[in-house]
């Protein structure tokens, strides 16, 4: 898993059925001091979770399991909503 | 591309324990699970850019040097996740110290 | 899942016997920006994207999560075509 922030969505109508009513978001990885790391990806929503926010994503064969139906293609996808990252002595 | 191919396919990893995540909100499966922040570090021990958030079997704290599986298959297992578990990441291991032979000159032949 | 832009189609007729049927098209990556990232990968195609319609596609082994990529040696293939992303309120692409 991952730390990621909610930083848009996609609207997709056509596409493949197992993903049907799934909620799309692009997020941007973040690293351990919430500074951006990497390239943007556009993951699935378990957690309905809103623009801004942390989240931690999954990457891999393992985003296909949170959602409705579990044999879909989805290869990014959000598990959970951070409240509270700490690294040493600081909180975030 | 040997490099890349190590990355890739090493699913066990060396890895220090730097903070943790704190979550309400999740999946119904991750309650009462502590997630851990690790950075992925090289085996000479020298930081990687790469940061993972893995669930915790060792009781490993902030500083700590871990053995982590990073592989979904391994991980399930590991926390007896059943089929459906979604987890990737998991510290199964405290690494007290790591030992790197330096072999001798390859010699192939005569 | 990645943004992308079909660009073109590939065609093989020697090929494993389990992908006999499985349409393939060449993408190419796209930024939030709806500009060309760079790379570009061929994927299998489930729902019957064309040429200059902007994806969604997956990598790796959930690839193979689709009926048409099943137990198949496939590691991209298309999830849906794209209507339209926006980026902090911000309107990115919207589909003519």
């Amino acid at each position: 898993m991952n730390l990621g922030r909610v930083i848009g969505t996609v609207i997709s109508s056509r596409k493949v059925e197992s993903l049907d009513g799934v909620k799309l978001l692009i997020v941007q990885p973040l690293d351990e001091n919430l500074k951006d790391s990497g390239g943007p990806v556009v993951a699935c929503d378990s957690q309905q979770a809103g623009p801004g926010q942390v989240v931690t994503f999954i990457g891999g064969r393992e985003a296909s399991l949170p959602l409705p139906n579990p044999f879909n293609p989805s290869d990014a996808t959000v598990t959970s909503i951070v409240d509270e990252v700490s690294v040493g002595n600081s909180k975030q | 591309m040997l490099l890349k191919f190590f990355e890739e396919n090493f699913k066990m990893k060396i890895a220090k324990i730097i903070g943790t995540v704190v979550s309400t909100l999740k999946l119904e499966q991750y309650t009462g699970e502590k997630m851990l922040l690790a950075r992925i570090l090289n085996p000479d021990g020298s930081d990687t850019p790469e940061t993972v958030i893995a669930f915790d079997r060792c009781q490993a704290g902030e500083g700590d040097v871990v053995l982590m599986i990073d592989e979904g298959n391994s991980a399930r297992q590991t926390l007896q996740a059943g089929p459906t578990g979604v987890v990737r990441a998991v510290c199964v291991g405290y690494i007290d110290a790591v030992h790197i032979h330096k072999s001798p000159a390859a010699s192939f032949g005569a | 899942m990645q943004l992308a832009r079909v660009v073109g189609t590939v065609v093989a007729t020697r090929k494993d016997e389990k992908m006999v049927g499985v349409p393939f098209l060449v993408l190419q990556d796209l930024d939030l920006e709806n500009r060309p990232a760079g790379g570009s990968i061929i994927a299998a195609d489930p729902i019957g994207a064309a040429r200059d319609e902007v994806v969604l596609y997956s990598k790796g082994s959930s690839a193979r999560q689709t009926e048409i990529t099943r137990d198949r040696p496939n590691d991209a293939v298309i999830c849906g075509i794209v209507d339209q992303w926006e980026v902090g309120g911000e309107e990115k692409y919207r589909k003519v």
